[in-house]
């Protein structure tokens, strides 16, 4: 092991895949993310703004809220930005990392096929569409993947007293992937989907997939910012780390998020208590 | 229909505008797969030629798990190779996950059965044709070997090539261990796996076919090493 380790080492240190890339000396923290924020454009459009004031890259891995949580309770990123807020705070109870802060919100929506089989569009309450599609048979596609989406579309269902596992195969679609291979798959079967606004908005493959449902209160989607816990993780950059989670929830990194739109749409509301 | 042409639109605007991203992703995914495929080369010709000339107990075993080791999942390989260099992994004291060192090791690790597993059958095919020449010239099994390789070289490096382009065209591994990291990690398959998932299949495709245009120039480079090859050997 020891000899991997100094090949290893020698491999890093020799510049040999860095060649001319000028980030080699370059500050940097690693953020877990979600899908949602990066596909969304919101970091292409906020990083810069944060790198030039401090001199931070900030470097996103994009995943699932689930596996983002994971990646942080593994001490491979330092600061975590995602969406499940029951998920995050059984993180941070576990001491993986915190506080947490809120950040900002959009809400999610139910899009699906212009013909709209199951009959829910239009509709203001999120539970009934459920219930509508389960009633229908109507082809619903799932994320399937544990992300913060997925949970929040199985608390819904949940609500509306309905265990989507019993049409699994037939109706009832897990697609396993993320937010924009989800709505492909829906866009290619004309299936219902659940999915947060600004992957919507920023999704160009929609084929006949319109939102049917929005604006049930019950379809919030907020974000949260943490730092992973520098006790479980000694290497974990909390100085760097600590600053970029300040500036996300200050004015300045709060107006940045507030100026983000795609066409005339905001695609999220910035509501960090400080 | 409509998409297929936007896809060839878009891949010529690509080439055309010379777009900085897009020459920075592609000279990333170079860099990358041609260290790997250095590396991999540098383990994988050694060991394929000594299988090939040796001869020990468990050979033939060798020989089955390296040639089935040529099908290793990519996805299997960035899991392990993850696991391997995570904070909480045995490695990860070195910190370079979601780095492009990361990435090569994961292409290596992909590519080395390939190149070990080719090359024992080549060399060893010349073995057999020149076993009792080099015999009897008093060679060494470690010289046979190395005359061998040299004997072999631009079948060798048809080899190299196809290993090249199994690391170039992999997305599963490095989207695990890079993390496609914006202007860090990310590489043209992991560009057209994001684009995809955007929604934005014309730009994914086009993409696409740049990477397929790179892979192409790469068979010809190998087209023209065989038939140098070939006129040299007759």
């Amino acid at each position: 092991m020891a000899i991997i380790r100094g090949v290893l080492l020698a491999l890093a240190l020799s510049g040999l895949v860095q060649g001319p890339m000028a980030w080699a000396q370059q500050k940097f923290i690693t953020v877990a993310s979600t899908t949602s924020t990066e596909q969304s454009g919101l970091f292409k459009h906020m990083l810069p703004v944060f790198e030039k004031k401090t001199g931070i890259q900030v470097r996103v891995v994009a995943q699932g809220t689930g596996q983002a949580l994971d990646t942080g309770r593994r001490g491979d990123a330092d600061v975590l930005f995602v969406h499940d807020k029951a998920a995050e705070e059984k993180f941070v109870a576990e001491g993986y990392g915190g506080p947490r802060h809120e950040v900002m919100y959009n809400d999610f929506v139910m899009v699906g096929p212009k013909a709209d089989p199951a009959k829910v569009a239009g509709g203001k309450d999120i539970l009934v569409a459920y219930k509508k599609i389960a009633e229908s048979q109507a082809p619903f596609a799932s994320r399937g993947d544990k992300s913060g989406t997925h949970a929040a579309e199985l608390r819904l269902w949940k609500a509306a007293a309905i265990d989507p596992q019993t049409g699994k195969g037939a109706w009832y679609r897990e697609t396993g992937s993320g937010m924009g291979p989800t709505l492909n798959t829906a866009s290619g079967m004309n299936a219902y989907t659940f999915t947060d606004r600004g992957t919507w908005l920023s999704f160009k493959n929609r084929g006949d997939l319109v939102i049917v449902v929005e604006g049930d209160q019950r379809l919030f989607n907020q974000y949260g910012i943490m730092l992973v816990n520098p006790a479980k993780h000694p290497h974990v950059k909390k100085d760097m780390g600590q600053e970029f989670v300040d500036w996300v929830i200050s004015a300045e990194g709060q107006k940045v998020i507030a100026d983000y739109k795609i066409g005339a749409d905001q695609l999220f509301f910035p509501n960090a208590r400080r | 229909m409509t998409s297929l042409w936007d896809a060839f639109g878009a891949a010529w605007q690509l080439i055309a505008g010379f777009d900085s991203t897009l020459a920075q992703i592609v000279g990333l995914s170079l860099q990358v797969s041609l260290t790997a495929v250095l590396i991999a080369t540098l383990i994988g010709l050694p060991l394929g030629a000594t299988v090939a000339v040796e001869r020990f107990r468990g050979r033939q075993t060798v020989i089955v798990l390296l040639n089935a080791m040529m099908g290793l999942p990519p996805v299997v390989v960035g899991l392990l190779v993850y696991l391997l260099l995570s904070r909480a992994g045995p490695l990860g004291s070195l910190g370079i996950l979601f780095t492009p060192t990361a990435m090569v090791i994961a292409q290596a690790v992909l590519i080395t059965p390939i190149i070990a597993a080719l090359s024992r059958q080549i060399i060893e095919d010349a073995w057999r044709e020149y076993d009792e020449q080099l015999r009897s010239l008093g060679a060494h099994r470690f010289n046979a070997a190395m005359t061998l390789i040299w004997d072999t070289r631009f079948s060798l490096m048809t080899i190299v090539l196809a290993g090249f382009g199994r690391a170039a065209a992999e997305v599963g591994a490095v989207m695990i261990v890079g993390g496609n990291i914006d202007g860090v990690t990310r590489v043209m398959t992991t560009t057209i796996a994001l684009e995809t998932s955007k929604g934005d299949l014309p730009l994914a495709l086009g993409l696409g076919i740049v990477l397929i245009l790179l892979v192409v120039l790469l068979n010809a480079c190998a087209g023209a090493i065989r038939e140098m090859a070939l006129r040299r050997y007759g």
